[in-house]
């Protein structure tokens, strides 16, 4: 098992109710993987989110390493 | 300057820090917060960034202007947390030794920063909110 850190913004942060948490999770889990693990597609599908492993993006392929800190980045709103 | 920021930006200091006796032209922009979307009004908008990434990504946006227009200097603020209508949740400072590319450069530092720094906007109603994401207009 590896541990990472878990960020979490704007929806996502307000339906985790956590701005952060430590997760354990497999060697093997990419980071697609574990966004659809913590958030399950509902009804409406899944919230579509760009991913961040130590604050650069990441397709959701991307295999996790101990100790990353990992971000699912909802649809942007800047400006 | 590349930052966030809680509460009112200062304009004239965002301005300040392009400023340079080459130029001949500085453009600075204010993003306002509007009192209505889609027919709704709104109150105030609240903004949450991810200060590890938008700080740099607000820094790439300067790299990439001063790549695309050479000798232009930019500067940009945006603010987190609560934006009352009327005030501003961005300033971006632009300066350039000739207007055209002034121009270019501002609008390419706000699209830019709308696509791609981590920064997300709620509308807050009189009756509810409601995340905001950007559209490519």
């Amino acid at each position: 098992m590896i541990t990472v850190t878990v960020r979490y913004f704007a929806a996502l942060r307000e339906r985790r109710g956590l701005e952060t948490e430590l997760m354990q999770t497999s060697e093997t889990t990419t980071i697609g993987r574990l966004y659809a693990q913590i958030f399950p597609p509902g009804p409406d599908g899944a919230l579509p989110v760009a991913y961040a492993q130590n604050h650069v993006r990441v397709p959701g392929a991307t295999p996790l390493a101990d100790g990353d800190e990992v971000a699912f980045l909802p649809p942007l709103g800047g400006g | 300057m590349f930052g966030l920021q809680e509460g009112p930006i200062d304009v004239a200091t965002v301005r300040r820090a392009v400023s340079n006796p080459r130029f001949g032209a500085i453009l600075v922009f204010e993003g306002v917060t509007r009192d209505n979307f889609d027919g709704r009004e709104v109150a105030q908008l609240a903004y949450e960034a991810y200060p590890e990434m938008a700080i740099p990504a607000l820094e790439a946006i300067g790299q990439q202007i001063a790549e695309r227009w050479p000798g232009a200097k930019c500067a940009i603020v945006h603010r987190v947390g609560i934006c009352p209508v009327e005030e501003a949740s961005v300033v971006i400072a632009v300066g350039t030794p000739h207007r055209p590319a002034c121009y270019q450069a501002s609008r390419f530092a706000l699209e830019e920063l709308k696509a791609q720094v981590p920064i997300w906007k709620k509308e807050i109603y009189a009756d509810g909110s409601a995340w905001k994401a950007n559209t490519s207009t």
